[in-house]
């Protein structure tokens, strides 16, 4: 519960902030720190310099932008799930911003670091996944987008290179689409042993949290569903090209099963409409 | 000259609100982490990655190359500064094999997270550092952490000069030798279940910790802990340390929860003595949290075979126990002794003739086991309820109605295990818990659900506990070959401004006494509450106490308390006699006022305490000064029981177990704070939801701990369990003047046999009768699934 020794920077910018990253051997950003410090205490990760985001108040907002939603990097969890353009709009994102950890956690988390930090259970990116959401960073060559879909790449690895910055989450407007998030865990404040993202706009887009190294999209469920197959049956196809891990919360085939359970729940779930 | 108010209340009964808290929620508490010295050095200890592994060489230079590292030492070089091993002062038997248990290990590390070197450094940073570059050379070994295989052969030695894991076999049968033999023998039914006692890890919020300052000069030493022993730790450490008894102070200052698992004394408080010896400036160690989940005590561990003989009518004849108890790697304070706390309650609060129970306990190469809230009890209350359903189950009976026919009626009453149960109502308390169910209307639900196959299955589940606790009667102790006594102790002082000093032997770590103890002062004294001040956890202090454990604070400290109080009176009513010239026969005493019969004359405590301390015109020979110490030995234990019943929904999908209501009726005796008990049974009841459905601690084949931290060793919180339905009945306990019972522990005691007999009920049109605990979702699917096939 002791960190190794780690040098300690402030950004007053995102230009800052990259120029840090590339001035520094080894240095992590750090946003609200519930995923990297108690990694950190643990001795797991020992980043030998934090550049610290958290001050940046301009990366924290959400914005109105036509047929989407444009949600700063620094929005804390808390703040994505009371504000009400994002409740209106998005009310996946909201509902699902308010299952992340415990209050605590909520109160000082936030979503570019959660994405940025290319967790598996995280329950946010697999949301991002399923709403096909669009990924703002910042680099020392300026700005790229990324779409949700080609931003995580491993377990614990995600596009971004070492001296970029994730900038901006942008979201569409779900407007009456349907929509729901299945978080199977022991606690309230536990990471998802299981959890499933469904979207119904005309398609079905379906996402799963902790069923691979990475949130993915569950593509043979989708593919069964524009098949004409019914939820109960497209969701037999949950576990399709899912390499589950195995933990004291549950074995792979456990995750298996449950996946085809959660993903039929969620499935009738949107379609009940909201 | 009196300053203090005057006493308006009545405190005993009352929700008197607690004068502990304003302390703690201000951040205004003292933990031995808030503790700082000048000239303070941080200790840091090496643990063994490897759940057995011989030492071989030991290199340090790196560690003691950073800067600020002041001493690097080996389990080895530390060798010559102890006067004895570790204390354990419980051997069960004649024969309990206790090897010794260095602060350090030398030859061998026995369980992942064995010390075998420490850094002592300039701070807790450098501290940490230099740990981390100590080299050890391991040899690593074959390792047994299932307590279930450690008597198999060829299974690998925690010990080998022991020539195998057994540490000690412990019989008792009552009323007679033969009489449980021929009571199965004589059987119309017979059932045998077999459980597992899933390893615990107590998760005190605050972590161990130590801080010694030696007094070179005087070759005193003053050691703060986070204990709830201090009084046994001194004793104790003295003899690991060989610092004279009279030469160690021991404080407790604020403690943030023990449940048993500060009921120990700890390598690293002998460590940090024998630093602060060598070195001659304060040392400081102070746990972490993934430390404390390997290096303090576990709790459980138990492969439990219980067999109940009975007639076709449900009448319970006799009961059979086997028990195989996991030690651990070394025996700490009561290792042995801690299963055999519930070895007198494996029948429960049923009436049976005959009972034979054996322990036999194992060394693994795990942390080891102690005291854990409930420490034997919840393992027997679990296996006689769970078997009573299993009985209830094969006569197709209401376990309702099962429990009814076998209830104990009369008390006092001598039970087959040979102690004799105070008081009780068993009935009374399952009426009124039933009442509060609405039993007719939850099977009436259950049954619904059952027939339309709702995928959403209910379970309601019984526990009809009886405990014993207010540890412990001296004689028996002796008898059972426990080292030390079961009294305490307490000294009431009235100081002349009207205030009040209580000294207390045990000592608090979250239980409320302060406030408690002050009610009982209040009453009897005529104090108002605010007047009293408790003193508690320092050997210089309060040199004579046994402390807290046992659910014993209220049912002994509170008792000796009472009778302090009495002590005072006796000569108040001298002081007050002779100032007011009349006979002491002739004084009427109620409430801190004396008054002359028949008169208004009278005189207070308060008055009496001021005439006491000017001694200006006291009876001939009286000693000035009014102050009464009493140290109480109880002579039995108490006997809460109740009724608790869980309502669980199980999702048979995912297996999900969803804890929905929970009615929890305790007979504690006589209650002084209604809220500080359901406060203790809110708690309590958590800590048995908690082993049912969420806590183990799991060892991966290679003997490392999995479930290292709070991520994964889950205990709950709130938002995992409903609001419990609470009342009480009360048979106040016969035995001492309070008729109290004591709370610390039914709570755990009685939820994992209610929660798991209401999982096992839901599960039950599946024909699946058990579920191994915790009763995870995957454990309750996979059942579901074999059942189908």
């Amino acid at each position: 519960m002791i960190p190794a020794r780690f040098d300690y920077e402030v950004a007053e910018s995102v230009d800052h902030a990259i120029e840090l990253l590339g001035s520094r051997e080894d240095a992590k950003l750090l946003a609200g720190g519930h995923s990297l410090l108690p990694l950190m205490k643990l001795r797991f990760a020992r980043p030998a310099t934090l550049v610290d985001i958290g001050r940046l108040a301009d990366l924290s907002y959400v914005r109105d932008a036509g047929d989407r939603l444009a949600i700063g990097a620094l929005t804390r969890h808390h703040d994505l799930h009371s504000n009400e353009l994002v409740r209106t709009h998005c009310e996946l994102l909201s509902f699902t911003a308010g299952l992340v950890g415990d209050p605590q956690v909520r109160h000082r988390g936030t979503i570019g670091g959660s994405v940025a930090h290319g967790d598996p259970a995280s329950d946010l990116p697999t949301v991002l996944l399923a709403l096909d959401a669009e990924l703002q960073v910042a680099g020392p060559g300026g700005e790229r987008t990324v779409p949700a879909a080609e931003f995580f790449r491993g377990f614990f690895e995600t596009a971004l290179e070492p001296t970029e910055v994730l900038t901006e989450i942008r979201v569409p407007k779900l407007a009456g689409a349907g929509w729901s998030y299945v978080k199977f865990h022991r606690r309230a404040q536990d990471w998802a042993t299981v959890g499933v993202a469904a979207v119904q706009n005309g398609g079905t887009r379906v996402a799963l949290t902790n069923m691979s190294s990475t949130p993915l999209r569950a593509a043979a469920v989708e593919e069964a569903l524009a098949a004409g197959n019914d939820a109960a049956a497209a969701a037999e196809q949950a576990a399709e090209g899912t390499n589950p891990p195995s933990d004291t919360n549950g074995s792979a085939d456990y995750r298996r099963h449950l996946a085809r359970v959660l993903v039929r729940r969620a499935l009738e779930e949107a379609a009940g409409g909201r | 000259m009196a300053v203090t108010e005057e006493k308006t209340e009545t405190y005993i009964g009352a929700p008197v609100a607690r004068k502990e808290d304003a302390k703690l929620v201000t951040g205004q508490a003292r933990w031995v982490d808030n503790l700082t010295l000048p000239g303070m050095l941080w200790a840091s200890i090496v643990r063994s990655p490897h759940a057995h592994a011989r030492i071989g060489s030991i290199d340090t230079g790196a560690a003691k190359a950073i800067e600020g590292v002041v001493a690097v030492l080996t389990g080895g070089e530390l060798a010559g500064d102890w006067a004895g091993p570790l204390p354990m002062v419980w051997p069960v038997t004649e024969d309990t094999k206790n090897p010794p248990h260095w602060p350090l290990a030398t030859d061998k590390a026995r369980f992942a997270g064995d010390g075998v070197a420490v850094v002592v450094a300039e701070s807790r940073a450098v501290a940490k550092d230099a740990a981390e570059l100590v080299e050890v050379d391991y040899e690593p070994l074959p390792s047994v952490t299932d307590v279930a295989r450690a008597l198999d052969d060829g299974a690998p030695l925690v010990h080998e000069e022991l020539e195998s894991n057994h540490c000690y076999t412990w019989p008792l049968e009552g009323p007679e030798e033969g009489a449980t033999e021929r009571a199965f023998a004589d059987a119309a039914v017979t059932v045998k279940e077999r459980y597992r006692q899933q390893r615990l890890i107590p998760s005190a919020i605050e972590p161990r910790g130590v801080l010694v300052q030696p007094s070179p000069a005087e070759g005193e030493f003053t050691m703060w802990s986070s204990t709830q022993i201090p009084h046994i730790a001194r004793v104790t450490l003295s003899g690991t340390t060989g610092i004279p008894e009279a030469k160690l102070r021991v404080i407790a200052p604020d403690v943030g929860g023990g449940f048993g698992s500060k009921l120990n004394v700890y390598a690293e408080e002998a460590l940090c003595l024998a630093l602060a010896r060598r070195l001659g400036r304060p040392v400081k160690w102070i746990e972490e949290r993934s430390e404390n989940h390997v290096a303090t005590t576990h709790g459980r561990d138990q492969i439990q075979e219980i067999e109940l003989a009975a007639t076709a009518e449900g009448k319970i004849t006799a009961v059979r126990v086997h028990i195989t108890t996991g030690m651990g790697a070394y025996l700490q304070i009561i290792t042995p002794g801690t299963p055999l706390l519930g070895a007198w309650v494996y029948a429960g609060a049923y009436d049976v003739d005959a009972y034979q129970i054996e322990f036999v306990g194992a060394f693994t190469n795990t942390t080891p086991t102690d005291a854990y809230r409930g420490a034997g009890r919840p393992e027997a209350t679990y296996a006689i309820e769970r078997a009573v359903d299993a009985l209830a189950r094969k006569l197709d009976m209401d376990p309702v109605e099962l429990r009814r026919r076998n209830f104990i009626r009369e008390f006092p009453k001598t039970i087959a295990s040979g102690l004799t149960v105070d008081s009780g109502d068993f009935d009374a308390s399952l009426d009124r818990a039933l009442e509060l169910l609405d039993y007719e209307e939850a099977r009436r639900e259950q049954a619904e659900r059952r027939e339309r196959g709702d995928a959403t299955q209910l379970g309601i589940g019984f526990s009809t506990y009886l405990e014993m606790c207010g540890l412990a009667p001296s004689r028996i102790l002796g008898a059972i070959r426990y080292a030390a006594g079961g009294w305490d102790a307490a000294t009431i002082r009235c100081l002349p401004t009207g205030t009040v000093q209580l000294l207390i032997g045990t000592s608090p770590h979250g239980q409320g006494h302060a406030t408690t103890f002050s009610q009982i002062v209040g009453d009897r004294l005529g104090i108002p509450f605010d007047d009293i001040e408790v003193l508690h956890g320092d050997t210089a202090v309060v040199p004579l106490g046994m402390d807290t454990y046992g659910s014993r604070s209220l049912a002994v400290g509170g008792v000796a308390v009472w009778n302090a109080a009495e002590k005072v009176i006796g000569k108040a009513r001298r002081v007050v006699a002779h100032g007011l010239e009349v006979a002491e026969e002739d004084l009427e005493y109620e409430g801190g006022r004396f008054t002359v019969r028949g008169t208004d004359r009278s005189m207070t405590v308060k008055e009496a305490a001021l005439a006491a301390w000017t001694a200006h015109d006291l009876p001939d020979g009286m000693e000035p000064g009014l102050e009464g110490s009493y140290v109480y030995d109880p002579p039995n234990f108490s006997w809460p029981a109740g009724c608790h019943i869980a309502v669980v929904e199980v999702d048979t999908e995912t297996g999900a177990v969803d804890l929905r209501r929970y009615v929890a009726v305790d007979d504690l005796g006589t209650v002084i704070n209604p809220t500080i008990v359901d406060g203790q049974i809110h708690g309590g009841i958590t800590q048995g939801v908690a082993q049912a459905l969420f806590e183990e601690a799991v060892y991966d084949d290679a003997g490392n701990l999995v479930t290292g931290s709070m991520v994964n060793y889950l205990v709950p919180s709130a938002a995992e369990l409903p609001a419990f339905e609470l009342d009480r009945t009360e048979s106040p306990s016969p035995t001492n003047p309070l008729g109290v019972k004591g709370v610390g522990e039914t709570g755990t005691i009685a939820a994992p046999a209610a929660v798991m007999n209401a999982v096992a009920d839901a599960l039950s049109p599946f024909g699946i009768t058990d579920i191994e605990m915790p009763a995870s979702p995957e454990r309750v699917r996979r059942a579901i699934e074999e059942a189908g096939r």
